[in-house]
């Protein structure tokens, strides 16, 4: 196992160093001196030289990646161009009300994928079945903010249940809190959870047809047990993967679902820095979830590695 | 690109009519059917733009902001007087001819780094491909957006992002595609008879690989379309007064309460045309599947 975990490890490392390299080049692509863009327009020269040798712009740009690395490493992630913020403090803010965001929509996905693909499993080629498939490919098909703009159209104007949109800490007040959650999370979650219904259903109709269940069925075991016990237990493994595929999706789908419902997350704190062109929010932001990412992707591959021996001794 | 295959080593003479069955293969399945039928009638109505809409895109009714459907305007219009039925006929064009150039572009760029990485191999190979590894660690909206803030926004721009996010796919398909074929026999031919690198990667190992990247540029479309519609939607992809079906349902979103028809339409549209398009292209993989 040991070997494993340092193989797959390893192999990321040259990955998350390109990254830092390609985040780095943000800034140092971007149009214009970013001592030009924090000073604004009615710059002095004196005091464009003065800043850039305070930013550390005057130096050679391998010294300049090797001392921006050695501040990321160390958590600072550097200051706001706009009001001065250690990105840091930004982001610190931002992270709980992305990670609930998440795992809202995540327990929404499970919601919708499990009861669905069992349901059209055991109707198998019956209208439940057909009905799920075509349930399936509609919401794969429909972008997150569009769900968003039609719950908050049906379920709040209308039926006046949630309130459209706003943001509480659960920790402030957990029930205004949760209310605020449940129409995101819906957004969020059914595109997620329309590929993971169709994944199981898919692995369950393949373990439905493997040696063991046929014995189970021969032994007299009824079909639902059958189904539950023997079947769906089988097919929750590779859940464990498509998830951990999907965090992707979840990180660019909470942009998108942050903006319509105004959650002051990560997505919303990174869509603000581009309009507002900073690129140092910008930078910041960009490594922040890719490196997350990356190292999810790891972990995923690690669970997978525990749940299967299969995997680890391949 | 498919009906270029030189009668060569590669040799498939039924090639031609075996295209031309394959749209008829994938009609005979239900999703392919109803893949076709939405994304026919959305791709010629959009086209079709300038003579199926009632009025301008951009042409304001000062005495005419926000009305529900009616004769006149079939889809309502907006905050501004301007008919949402011409406006998501003459975004839906933005947001398909960006889908498609962006795809075709990642397309071009993977299928050449796939096949020269796993024809060279070494490091050539090494270095794309820890580059497409590294782009595939971003996920693809942020990495999107990112781009976009570099570029500044626009469609143009969007293009680029959309493109860059899809390549990699593209050059991964089409490198274990050539490891595959490079141990032929043909290319051993081809190598014998003194074909140059080029020959051999363009002519003879490129037809042979193109089966799944046909597969993959159908499912990036879907998505592309969706990229789109997401960059535009936080005003980093088509500029408003320039119709799009992203941006137009964000300004929607702020009209809910008196206009809800406004955010409707081009969301309707936008999730029938990816709707169509992903249909389209899972019939296309189970036919193929099925032919080789």
């Amino acid at each position: 196992m040991a070997r494993y975990v340092g193989a797959r490890v390893a192999q990321a490392v040259p990955v998350l160093f390109l990254v830092t390299v390609l985040v780095f080049s943000i800034i140092h692509l971007t149009p214009g001196d970013p001592a030009y863009v924090l000073l604004g327009p009615n710059a002095m020269p004196d005091q464009v030289r003065a800043l850039r040798a305070e930013l550390g712009l005057d130096r050679p740009l391998p010294v300049q990646y090797a001392v921006w690395l050695g501040h990321v490493v160390r958590g600072d992630l550097g200051r706001s161009y706009l009001n001065g913020f250690p990105v840091i403090g930004l982001i610190d803010r931002a992270w709980p009300v992305t990670l609930s965001l998440t795992i809202g929509a995540l327990l929404v996905a499970l919601g919708l994928a499990f009861p669905l693909s069992l349901l059209a499993v055991r109707f198998r080629r019956t209208w439940v079945d057909h009905a799920t498939v075509t349930f399936v490919s509609v919401a794969y098909a429909t972008p997150t903010f569009w769900i968003g703009i039609l719950l908050i159209f049906a379920l709040s104007l209308r039926l006046r249940w949630f309130p459209p949109s706003g943001y509480v800490p659960l920790v402030q007040n957990p029930a205004q809190g949760l209310r605020l959650l449940v129409m995101p999370s819906i957004a969020l979650g059914c595109g997620v959870g329309a590929v993971l219904t169709r994944f199981l259903r898919a692995t369950i109709l393949e373990t439905l047809a493997q040696e063991y269940v046929r014995t189970a069925r021969a032994k007299g075991v009824a079909e639902p047990a059958v189904l539950y016990r023997h079947a769906a237990r089988n097919a929750l493994i590779p859940v464990v993967t498509v998830l951990g595929l999907q965090f992707g999706t979840f990180m660019g789908g909470a942009v998108l679902t942050e903006a319509i419902f105004g959650l002051p997350g990560v997505g919303r704190l990174l869509w603000n820095s581009v309009l507002a062109r900073d690129y140092a929010v910008v930078q910041a932001m960009v490594l922040a979830t890719t490196v997350a990412f990356v190292l999810i992707n790891i972990a995923t591959d690690l669970c997978y590695g525990l749940l299967d021996p299969r995997i680890r001794y391949g | 690109m498919v009906s270029s295959t030189p009668a060569s080593a590669t040799g498939s003479p039924a090639r031609a009519g075996l295209r031309g069955s394959l749209v008829l293969r994938i009609w005979r399945r239900p999703r392919g059917a109803i893949g076709l039928v939405l994304t026919g009638v959305l791709v010629v109505s959009v086209l079709c733009a300038p003579a199926l809409a009632p009025h301008g895109p951009l042409v304001l009714a000062k005495d005419a902001i926000l009305v529900p459907p009616s004769g006149t305007f079939p889809f309502g219009t907006d905050e501004l007087g301007r008919d949402i039925l011409s406006r998501v006929l003459y975004g839906g064009r933005i947001s398909l001819f960006v889908a498609f150039v962006s795809v075709l572009l990642a397309a071009v760029t993977g299928v050449v780094i796939g096949l020269t990485g796993g024809y060279f191999g070494r490091w050539w190979d090494a270095v794309v491909m820890r580059l497409m590894d590294t782009v595939l660690a971003f996920p693809a909206i942020i990495l999107a957006m990112g781009v976009v803030s570099l570029l500044g926004p626009s469609s143009t721009n969007a293009m680029i992002a959309v493109a860059i996010v899809s390549i990699p796919v593209f050059a991964r398909l089409t490198r274990s595609g050539v490891l595959a074929e490079r141990e032929r026999e043909y290319v051993e031919a081809a190598h014998a008879i003194g074909a140059s690198d080029l020959h051999t990667i363009f002519r003879e190992i490129l037809p042979n690989t193109l089966t799944p990247v046909m597969v993959q540029v159908s499912i990036s479309m879907g998505y592309a379309v969706l990229l789109e519609a997401g960059l535009s939607f936080l005003g980093l992809g088509t500029q408003p007064p320039q119709p799009s079906w992203g941006a137009m349902l964000f300004q929607a979103s702020s009209y809910l309460n008196q206009a809800p028809w406004y955010g409707f339409f081009p969301g309707l549209l936008l999730t029938a045309l990816v709707l169509g398009l992903n249909l389209l292209s899972e019939a296309l993989q189970e036919v193929l599947s099925r032919t080789v």
